[in-house]
């Protein structure tokens, strides 16, 4: 950063984030807009390429070191289809469970019911406090909102979170929800927002870890409630799980009196021993680790020990959806890892909030329209370059997905205008080899558009999205269909009598080649 | 071998140089290639844009097209398309399947899996990566993301190039991130797409290379399009232009097309063999 955020005073507003929207599936503008208003930002890129390409190279390393990476993907992938071929059955049987070791199951069938059953189960604790342990099924449901709307303030407490939450912003990434913010700017957040943060403050990252930690170790003694998600809940005992690397998550889960847990319904395992194949894909694909620092398990209530009151909310929120669809319900497969954010090579462009959802990146892209069910751009907002695919850990094929989302897209009439009636007129063309011949003799007169360096500079109207960045080549004086039929013509044996060659009507001269010995003979 | 080639649409309309060398390069190798007149395109445009209704008309004239391969008419199609290869081996069977059409998508499921993407024919099936080719010049290689992740071509075209005489190849940093183009994502998301070609251009001309190569001359038209824009003096050329290649018959600046070697605003660029062609005008 520049030596006006260093040394400049708390008040600046350079971290304005973006504003809590109404629904946290569906925000802002469109993904182009929101994508062009990103891509103008120099220092959102930088901080963007550096994190992604750093958190790259150390999940490649990590996976790199284990032989069975693929045996362990295609096992993940399983259970994970298993699981939703047997959902309803599974979910029972994970209710019966928790209920039997002390905990109280709850079903929320959309955001509202399940913000108004947290809502409910806190002020029956006679709080208007609680701490939370990072989730994304509580940012799905604009949890923190709800409950401020019933005076119930609450307080992140997972460091990206609470920098996010601090700055009335938005989180950018699954995993990382600050990776937007570099350490000067989260500087000017600790001492604008937190309260409590040094006055001499630095950017040096363990200065503002510290910061955090004692703001939050406050929190954490006085906090009645604790409110968390789970990566994994286990039908066979009743035992959930968070996965995390600072503590925080442990002091919350541990220290609070009650502790309620949501988790989207998707979250479920079978079996305790499965949880062997997803604690060793989750953190190497997440955060690049071996092993993640803190893996905490609980069943149900332990007298003594632990919160002595354990709520489960269990969320469908469109879930269930997801889950009518064949070829969309693997989306529901998703262990949350984030890898496939990392290597993408649009989110490393635009960033999370383009996305205009909490789920951003590839993953975003086919799990909030099919969660919202409507109408999205999202399903566009990929190359299909296939690289999300590749690191999957649950091997979800993202990019057909894509593709299958976008046909929705179009048969709902949601498409942009025009490129249906072009589409049409290219499928016409295009399945028929004498009519393609026709119109691609017919391209030649494009050759008129060039200017005289023999590119197309500027197209008119739509195509000027092409040519805005990009040069077109002209086409050829010849396609290869008609030098074939020629090449045919003369035969193999006779085909250096010239004609053969596509352009080929002009002297040849400057050609690469011409100097070396054995040029073409004519 | 009797090979059917599928030169693609775009390579039929917008680069005939790139079938145009796969023909004389397996000529050369002393196979037979046929080129079945009623092809037009393998469909993945429409498909991957989401038009799966209008794809189907399209698919099936490249199955009818080329279904005398599953019969034994022909040993292999080849295909100078990474991209194009993908969409046959993974799509155009469930297309068909989708629009309940059982026997097509069979037959077309038993012409993809005679389909090969050109280094797949070169190295997998006919078991050779010394063509014989002569290309005396400095040359960066782009993977293509589908020629890489959707058929896992892995190194099977850097090992051609490297058996080409006189080639000079240089490391392309960042190789495998995507340039942008992903069909009609470089029309709809023009932005995102444009920094990703920017990337890759800057990428590119570090090289110091004559020539940027590929399996696929869509991604060759897309960063072509942006080395011609940036001024660069760095043309594009199909993996098979390269492999077609010899002293004696040697690659040809006019025959090909790509990012035009031209002038711009007055200046003249320079070009890899120094004197300049005015690409494809006049």
């Amino acid at each position: 950063m520049t030596a006006e955020h260093t040394a400049g005073t708390s008040s600046t507003t350079t971290f304005l984030g973006m504003p809590q929207p109404a629904d946290p599936l569906r925000w802002g503008s469109s993904f182009p807009e929101a994508a062009r208003r990103e891509l103008g930002n120099d220092q959102l890129r930088r901080n963007l390429g550096h994190a992604t390409s750093t958190i790259r190279a150390k999940r490649a390393k990590v996976v790199g070191e284990v032989p069975d990476w693929e045996a362990l993907r295609d096992a993940g992938s399983a259970l994970k289809t298993q699981v939703m071929d047997n959902l309803p059955e599974l979910l029972e049987e994970l209710e019966r469970n928790v209920t039997a070791r002390g905990g109280v199951v709850h079903w929320a069938r959309d955001a509202a019911e399940a913000n108004r059953i947290v809502a409910g189960l806190v002020r029956a604790k006679g709080t208007d406090e609680v701490v939370k342990v990072k989730s994304m099924a509580t940012q799905e449901i604009g949890l923190n909102e709800a409950l401020e709307a019933e005076g119930i303030h609450a307080t992140e407490t997972d460091l990206a979170e609470l920098i996010v939450q601090l700055a009335d912003d938005m989180p950018s990434h699954i995993l990382v929800p600050a990776i937007h913010r570099n350490r000067a700017e989260i500087r000017e957040i600790f001492l604008d927002r937190m309260g409590d943060a040094p006055p001499d403050l630095t950017d040096v990252p363990r200065e503002l870890a510290m910061a955090a930690r004692a703001h939050l170790r406050r929190k954490f003694l006085s906090a009645k409630v604790a409110v968390s998600g789970a990566n994994f809940g286990v039908a066979e005992t009743g035992t959930l799980s968070v996965v995390e690397s600072e503590g925080n998550g442990r002091m919350c889960l541990t220290l609070p009196e009650t502790l309620i847990t949501v988790m989207g319904i998707e979250k479920l395992i079978p079996r305790f021993t499965d949880l062997e194949v997803f604690l060793q894909l989750l953190p190497r694909s997440s955060t690049g680790e071996r092993m993640n620092p803190y893996t905490s398990m609980w069943t149900g209530v332990t007298p003594g020990d632990g919160p002595s009151e354990f709520h489960l909310v269990l969320l469908d929120n469109g879930r269930t959806r997801v889950l009518a669809d064949e070829v969309g319900r693997s989306a529901l497969h998703c262990i949350r890892c984030s890898a496939c954010l990392n290597v993408c090579p649009v989110y490393e462009r635009v960033g999370g909030h383009a996305y205009g959802s909490v789920y951003p990146g590839p993953i975003g892209a086919i799990l909030t329209p099919q969660l919202t069910g409507e109408p999205s751009d999202l399903p566009y907002a990929s190359t299909l370059c296939g690289a999300c695919y590749d690191v999957c850990p649950v091997k979800i094929d993202i990019p057909s997905i894509l593709v299958d989302l976008r046909a929705r897209e179009v048969e709902s009439g949601s498409a942009g205008r025009g490129w249906g009636a072009a589409m049409k007129a290219a499928s016409m063309v295009m399945s028929d080899g004498g009519r393609f011949r026709r119109a691609a003799r017919l391209g030649r007169v494009g050759r008129v558009a060039g200017g005289r360096d023999g590119v197309i500079a500027r197209l008119p109207g739509p195509g000027a999205a092409w040519t805005d960045s990009r040069d077109l080549p002209l086409p050829p004086k010849q396609t290869f269909r008609d030098w074939w039929a020629a090449h045919e013509r003369e035969g193999a044996d006779d085909e250096r009598s010239g004609g053969d060659r596509p352009g080929s009507e002009r002297p040849r001269t400057g050609r690469p080649g011409t100097d070396a010995p054995g040029t073409e003979s004519r | 071998m009797r090979i059917a080639l599928a030169a693609t649409c775009l390579g039929d309309a917008m680069f005939p140089q790139a079938p145009t060398a796969v023909v004389r390069l397996l000529e050369r190798l002393g196979h037979t290639v046929v080129v079945p007149e009623q092809q037009a395109c393998c469909g993945q445009m429409h498909v991957n844009t989401g038009y799966r209704r209008q794809a189907v008309p399209v698919i099936r004239n490249h199955v009818r097209a080329f279904g005398p391969v599953a019969d034994g008419e022909w040993d292999a199609v080849v295909v100078p398309s990474g991209s194009c290869t993908g969409s046959i081996r993974h799509q155009q069977s469930m297309v068909l399947d989708r629009a309940g059409l059982a026997a097509e998508a069979r037959t077309a499921t038993a012409v993809a899996s005679r389909t090969y993407e050109l280094s797949e024919l070169l190295v997998d099936a006919l078991e050779v990566t010394d063509v014989g080719a002569w290309f005396p010049h400095r040359v960066t290689y782009h993977p293509t993301c589908h020629s890489l992740r959707m058929l896992g071509v892995g190194d099977r075209p850097l090992r051609l190039l490297r058996a080409v005489e006189g080639i000079e190849l240089a490391d392309l940093p960042e190789a495998e991130g995507c340039c942008g183009f992903g069909g009609t994502f470089a029309l709809k998301n023009a932005d995102t797409s444009a920094a990703m070609l920017a990337d890759k251009v800057r990428n590119v001309t570090g090289t110091g290379a004559e020539f940027l190569t590929a399996g696929d001359y869509s991604c060759l038209m897309h960063i072509g399009g942006g080395l011609s824009r940036s001024s660069r003096a760095v043309r594009t050329i199909h993996l098979a232009e390269i492999l077609a290649s010899t002293r004696e018959r040697p690659w040809l600046a006019e025959s090909a097309g790509g990012a035009p070697v031209s002038e711009s605003s007055g200046t003249m660029r320079s070009t890899p063999a120094g004197d300049a062609s005015k690409g494809a005008t006049r």
